[in-house]
């Protein structure tokens, strides 16, 4: 015990006197792994809002898209038939996750007038499917099938469009048509390119407005199409048995099935990652070789002063783990500041506004614990490794000599 | 029983040429506890030599050297490192304090090889010593800001700190002058005595030898007694008038060749 505390006080005692030098030489180790550390932290949002994006534009790995529709008039199925036959598709095979999506015309009473807007009619486990996060208000749940007013999520330039800044003052739109109804919005998400007007409505609800005839002469209604969250290497095996299931269970109509993620994502993302990694290694080694290069040329000019411990009683192991400890422990120190400073940054900045264009992450992956053991534990690697041949040299140096001269 | 005890030992140091240069030829020498000996010779005799294997520094090349009794070859590279830090204290030439080390700092650093109570005490150790050798006031100085006479007092302080049973003093006044130096060797040989240390000091100057109980001439790589007590009282009594203080050379001294 007094041994371990005797090496660590010498450490401590030698880091203390040559502060100058050692601070010097912690400048490329602290460079080095607040810059690993912040790079492994930013590649994993840069990640994270990759993946997201991806994710709300084609659904989670692994999504499959089904459509059905009557090959003779192009007219979906029966609602009722067709729900029936998606309840027990997902009960069969205990799918977690089953969103139905459909496209329709809808009109809307807007300041300038009114607009068709082409509305994206979906059920609430959309959002989870595909992440969407409101950057204002909710979105969508079953509630909404009963309510007596159609709940909305819309993008900003809807809201932009209606004229009112925020949600603040609950607006509301009038769905026109036969059964015009005031719809309110209940959520605002970050989507849509320019002025496109963007608006999510939950599938159906029992409200009259909601009844085909009130769609409006013309109003056009795409076919559903059902969308499942299976796991990716079942995917194929799904789309295969849904089309052949759902074909059995609504004859006369043809049943398309395909996925609709992006399948190589994973892959994409760890070639990222690896790059990133990869890239920080090689800031850490230089940063170490600065260590060394500073640590080689002192442990010459220390040569009379480690002989002089020698005189002490000091053995070639004390020798060497004083040595090797002082780069340990001054680079361990180091490391703890890099990655203080890159939990600072990362935090402080507004990344996944910039990343993800404003668009908050469903995951906030915050800052990896990873990336923080990893760079401590680089740091102290890099100093027992810039250690390792000072040490040597001080081991070996000729004790008398080192005394005499 | 002595102390310390070589008997025939050689020390041989091989050059780059290939050739052996022998250094020490055949050494016998006794030290009892608490006894002073001196070593006087020429720069390059192997006084230093002599005083490395005495310390376990250095090893023999053949002959036998006891501590205590025990034969020193047998001697792990560990129990040597701790034989050394507990039974030794060395002062050197040239002082060899650790620079931007404060006196206090200097005078502890053998105590961080030390074990148990005398490792966590080693701060009040060290002033205590301090103190003594009159430099208490000093303790927080950097050895940059201290006099060669003070330096060497830090110096003595350090290799007495640890309570060793034998002072190994290398030229300890080769760099101070010649009243400086005498006074560092009066403290020096005052100090031991008190704690009962034995004093070896290796030295070209005759006047320090003075000092010794026992003084040798080291020529030719062998140990000689050196009586010649009125040789050595002339020699002082001609430069300092004291008739302990003095410069005078052992040996022949070729004209230019300045001692080490």
């Amino acid at each position: 015990m007094i041994a371990v505390l005797g090496v660590l006080t010498e450490a401590w005692g030698e880091v203390r006197v040559h502060k100058s030098r050692v601070v010097l030489s912690l400048v490329g180790v602290f460079l080095a792994v607040f810059a690993m550390t912040t790079v492994t932290a930013l590649g994993l949002i840069v990640a994270q809002v990759q993946q997201e994006q991806a994710e709300r534009a084609g659904g989670r790995a692994a999504t499959v898209s089904v459509s059905a529709f009557d090959p003779a008039t192009g007219l979906p199925p029966d609602p009722e038939e067709w729900d029936a036959a998606v309840a027990g598709l997902v009960e069969r095979h205990g799918i977690a996750t089953a969103a139905t999506i459909s496209w329709a015309d809808g009109l809307y009473r807007l300041p300038s007038g009114t607009r068709l807007v082409s509305t994206r009619r979906v059920t609430p486990s959309y959002g989870s499917l595909h992440r969407v996060v409101p950057i204002e208000g909710r979105w969508l749940h079953e509630a909404d099938r009963t309510s007596l007013s159609p709940a909305l999520v819309v993008n900003e330039a809807f809201l932009a469009a209606l004229g009112v800044p925020d949600l603040s003052s609950r607006p509301t739109v009038v769905l026109g048509g036969p059964r015009p109804v005031r719809a309110a919005i209940v959520g605002v998400v970050r989507e849509g390119y320019g002025d496109e007007l963007v608006v999510y409505r939950i599938d159906r609800s029992g409200g009259p407005w909601d009844q085909p005839a009130a769609a409006g002469a013309g109003a056009y209604q795409a076919p559903p199409s059902l969308e499942l969250w299976v796991p990716p290497e079942q995917a194929d095996e799904v789309v295969a048995t849904v089309r052949n299931d759902l074909q059995l269970a609504l004859p006369g109509v043809q049943v398309d099935a395909w996925r609709v993620d992006s399948e190589g994502m994973a892959e994409t993302l760890a070639v990222l990652r690896l790059a990133i990694r990869g890239a920080g290694v090689v800031v850490l080694v230089l940063g170490g070789l600065g260590v060394l290069n500073i640590g080689l040329v002192t442990v010459r000019q220390r040569i009379r002063e480690i002989g002089v411990r020698r005189s002490f009683g000091a053995g070639s192991g004390r020798i060497f783990a004083a040595v090797m400890l002082e780069s340990v422990c001054a680079t361990a120190v180091a490391g703890v500041a890099a990655v203080g400073a890159s939990i600072v940054l990362v935090r402080a900045l507004p990344l996944q506004d910039w990343l993800g264009q404003g668009i908050p992450l469903a995951d906030d992956p915050g800052f990896p614990v990873a990336a923080a053991v990893e760079g401590l534990v680089a740091a102290t690697a890099v100093g027992a490794l810039a250690g390792l041949l000072p040490a040597i040299i001080a081991v070996r140096a000729r004790v008398i000599d080192a005394i005499r001269y | 029983m002595s102390l310390l005890s070589l008997t025939g030992v050689r020390r041989e140091v091989p050059l780059p040429d290939g050739s052996v240069l022998p250094v020490l030829t055949g050494v016998d020498l006794d030290v009892a506890p608490g006894e002073h000996v001196a070593v006087v010779g020429r720069s390059g005799s192997g006084k230093s030599t002599l005083l490395n294997i005495l310390g376990l520094l250095d090893t023999p090349t053949a002959g036998a050297y006891l501590l205590d009794g025990e034969p020193t070859d047998r001697l792990r590279a560990r129990r040597r490192a701790r034989l050394r830090g507990e039974v030794f204290g060395f002062v050197f030439q040239q002082f060899n304090l650790l620079p931007r080390r404060t006196a206090a700092e200097n005078v502890a650093a053998p105590l961080l090889y030390a074990r148990g109570r005398a490792f966590l005490t080693r701060g009040r150790a060290a002033r205590e010593v301090l103190d003594r050798v009159g430099l208490g006031a000093r303790a927080d100085q950097v050895p940059e800001r201290l006099s060669g006479g003070e330096q060497q007092r830090v110096a003595i302080a350090r290799a007495l700190v640890r309570r060793p049973r034998v002072v190994l003093a290398d030229e300890p006044t080769g760099a101070l002058d010649v009243e400086t130096g005498a006074r560092v060797m009066a403290l020096l040989t005052e100090i031991t005595a008190e704690t009962g240390a034995a004093l070896v000091t290796i030295t070209h100057d005759l006047s320090v030898a003075a000092l010794a109980g026992r003084r040798y001439r080291l020529e030719a790589g062998l140990l000689a007694p050196l009586d010649a007590p009125a040789d050595l009282h002339a020699a002082t009594a001609a430069r300092t008038g004291t008739g302990l203080v003095g410069t005078g050379q052992v040996g022949a001294v070729p004209p230019g060749e300045a001692p080490a």
